[in-house]
């Protein structure tokens, strides 16, 4: 056990049903979350991400393994015994009660004394700016004030750690970018350690410390957006966060062939094994037909973007590649549909995943 | 607003008038009418065979506490009538008070079904109405008297060597009006239920509360209406109860509900019948009023 760990699963697996209906929410999880840091679970609806963070809550038991709090086995702890707090993606607020009560609930709950319930609520009512609304019922809030009070409730008691369950995903998109901003700035300030549940790549991209990507209830991978944006492990984490080329290639020494007989340049590989190439858009460089060295292709489409346009065209034998070109500040890139050009690579873009 | 739109607006508002006329005119004739009757005949003498008898006379309401000594015409408290308002009123507290901690499990039973089986339940809850009351109201007779199914079974299990007595006591009456109220609270209470929103409940373990105070501090107070609601559908026609009280208490456990009825029949005694009934109507009326404020102001101070 790492000191330095907030919250650890051991091989976490959860199990829904019976028999052959049985579905495994979760297979064989490991995951090490750091004090402080602020932590994403990406993954499409049904990847497990929820469910993982419903074991770290106590809302559901483990078919097996374990869950480690600050390294203590939480594993079979109710709820109300851990000291970890959740912002609802329904946000869950109390219709009975106002602002500051809502906040005032847990640290009630735990017994403090009033003198400190009343400071602890007016300070988190001043750290999510809702100061003028302490008297109002819930109900009487827009989406994100309504957002900012279940922060500020979950915050309140100062839990060990913070559980988001997609806490955004019911605001418009200019809310929710100012909500970005905002949920980073309370995780700065309290240095708690946030546990972010989203579906959207940008939020996660944009948030994290570190992002743990999952798929069919197993994590895919784990590591700073930058690690799994340069460095995808495999076809899903490469699709699933950002867009990206995908290419069938049988590798040799110094590269992998493409079907249409162009070899690209590839790192690490032993020579005559298929394999998927994946390489982003944005390292895609056009250039003139015949070049040494490129991959001679035609383009079939021109999507305008305003700050760049994305191309996208046919190699020889048909395969579909994008390539995303920042659009010149004065004139016109001078492409057409039905041009003939060819392809290059940054060097060290391509690289193979697994499938 | 344009005229054709206050136009459109005052049409629609005489149609809503139109519409609701035959209920309107079904509650004054049914409701109002009568009402108007009872109280005027509150105020007149009782006829020697019944009826009334057109003179002004207070007789009606003082006997609701007192009775004339028949020897020296000086009034003297009724005690037995006391005894009666307050059978009434015990009885109609427990009731509901119990029919509540019966009725709220079962509500959250139903609630908490999935809506496939939803309906069947509370189809469950509605088949008692199928039977007329006063059928009913025998079958529990059938179950609780002396030579009863209650008492044949414990006896037979040797339980007990002399039958209970159960029947024509507070307890029979109190047994039948609970079995006759259950549905009214269960269905207002399962309405409130399935309306609240079960995730506050993991919100509420989640912020450190504890099982009975998610139930005191969330869940009670969210689904306050409904207990409101059905309290008053329970406590209401239980004041006035005749039918169980008849055929479960015998004619010695009276409520107020047997008590008038025996001022218009064997008591002769018309007018206090009807102050009698009114006083029910003003009683059940400040109770209504007081309870409800009383709950709302509670929920403003959580």
């Amino acid at each position: 056990m790492n000191a330095q760990n907030a919250v650890e699963a051991r091989n976490t697996v959860k199990a829904f049903g019976q028999g052959d209906a049985q579905v495994r929410a979760l297979n064989d999880v490991s995951v090490e979350i750091r004090k402080g840091e602020f932590f994403t679970l990406l993954g499409p609806s049904g990847c497990g991400k929820t469910t993982l963070l419903r074991l770290i809550a106590g809302f559901e038991m483990p078919t097996s393994g374990t869950i480690l709090l600050d390294g203590q086995d939480i594993t079979y702890l109710p709820p109300n015994k851990r000291p970890v707090n959740t912002v609802f993606q329904s946000y869950a607020l109390f219709p009975h009660l106002t602002v500051a009560q809502n906040i005032a609930f847990g640290l009630q709950m735990l017994d403090k004394p009033a003198a400190e319930v009343k400071s602890t609520t007016e300070k988190m009512l001043a750290l999510v700016k809702l100061e003028a609304m302490a008297g109002r019922k819930t109900s009487q809030l827009s989406g994100g004030q309504q957002q900012r009070v279940a922060l500020a409730r979950a915050l309140a008691p100062q839990p060990k750690v913070l559980l988001l369950d997609e806490p955004l995903s019911a605001l418009d998109l200019k809310l929710r970018k100012e909500m970005q901003i905002e949920l980073k700035r309370l995780q700065t300030e309290t240095g708690i350690t946030f546990v972010f549940v989203t579906h959207d790549q940008e939020e996660a991209l944009t948030m994290s410390d570190r992002i743990g990507v999952m798929s069919a209830g197993k994590l895919q991978q784990v590591g700073t957006a930058k690690d799994i944006y340069t460095r995808p492990v495999n076809r899903f984490v490469a699709s699933f966060i950002g867009e990206t080329n995908f290419l069938t290639a049988t590798t040799e020494a110094g590269g992998a062939r493409l079907a249409t007989g162009d070899l690209i340049e590839v790192a690490g590989t032993t020579p005559g094994q298929r394999v998927t190439v994946a390489f982003r858009p944005e390292q895609v460089r056009l250039v003139t037909a015949g070049e040494a060295g490129a991959i001679p292709a035609t383009i079939t489409n021109l999507v305008y973007f305003g700050t760049d346009t994305h191309c996208h065209v046919a190699l020889n034998d048909g395969t579909e590649v994008v390539a995303r070109l920042q659009n010149p500040s004065t004139g016109d890139a001078g492409l057409a549909i039905g041009q003939t050009l060819a392809l290059r690579f940054a060097p060290g873009a391509a690289q193979v995943v697994e499938d | 607003m344009s005229q054709a739109e206050q136009a459109q607006v005052s049409r629609s508002v005489r149609n809503a008038w139109y519409l609701s006329t035959p209920a309107l005119l079904i509650l004054l004739v049914g409701a109002v009418g009568p009402l108007m009757i009872v109280l005027v005949y509150s105020f007149l003498l009782p006829g020697k065979y019944g009826n009334v008898e057109w003179g002004f006379s207070l007789d009606g309401w003082r006997g609701i506490l007192f009775t004339k000594d028949i020897f020296d015409d000086t009034l003297v408290l009724a005690d037995a009538h006391l005894t009666i308002f307050w059978r009434s009123i015990k009885l109609s507290l427990l009731t509901t008070v119990f029919t509540f901690l019966v009725g709220f499990p079962t509500a959250w039973f139903i609630a908490t079904r999935t809506p496939k089986s939803r309906p069947i339940w509370l189809f469950l809850i509605t088949i008692p109405f199928w039977t007329n009351l006063l059928i009913r109201t025998y079958a529990i007779n059938e179950v609780i008297r002396t030579e009863g199914l209650l008492n044949t079974i414990l006896m037979k299990l040797g339980l007990i060597t002399t039958p209970l007595q159960i029947i024509y006591t507070d307890v029979a009456v109190f047994i039948g009006m609970v079995y006759v109220y259950l549905p009214l609270m269960v269905l207002p209470l399962f309405a409130a239920i399935d309306r609240f929103d079960m995730r506050l409940l993991e919100a509420g373990y989640d912020l450190y509360a504890s099982r009975l105070q998610v139930l005191r501090r969330i869940i009670l107070p969210i689904v306050k209406p409904g207990l409101i609601a059905g309290s008053i559908l329970v406590f209401v026609p239980s004041l006035g109860a005749y039918v169980t009280p008849r055929v479960l208490g015998g004619g010695k456990q009276m409520m107020i509900g047997n008590f008038i009825e025996l001022q218009f029949g064997q008591g002769r005694n018309w007018p206090l019948g009807a102050a009698l009934s009114m006083l029910l109507l003003i009683v059940v009326t400040i109770a209504l009023l007081v309870y409800v404020r009383y709950a709302n102001r509670e929920d403003a101070n959580v």
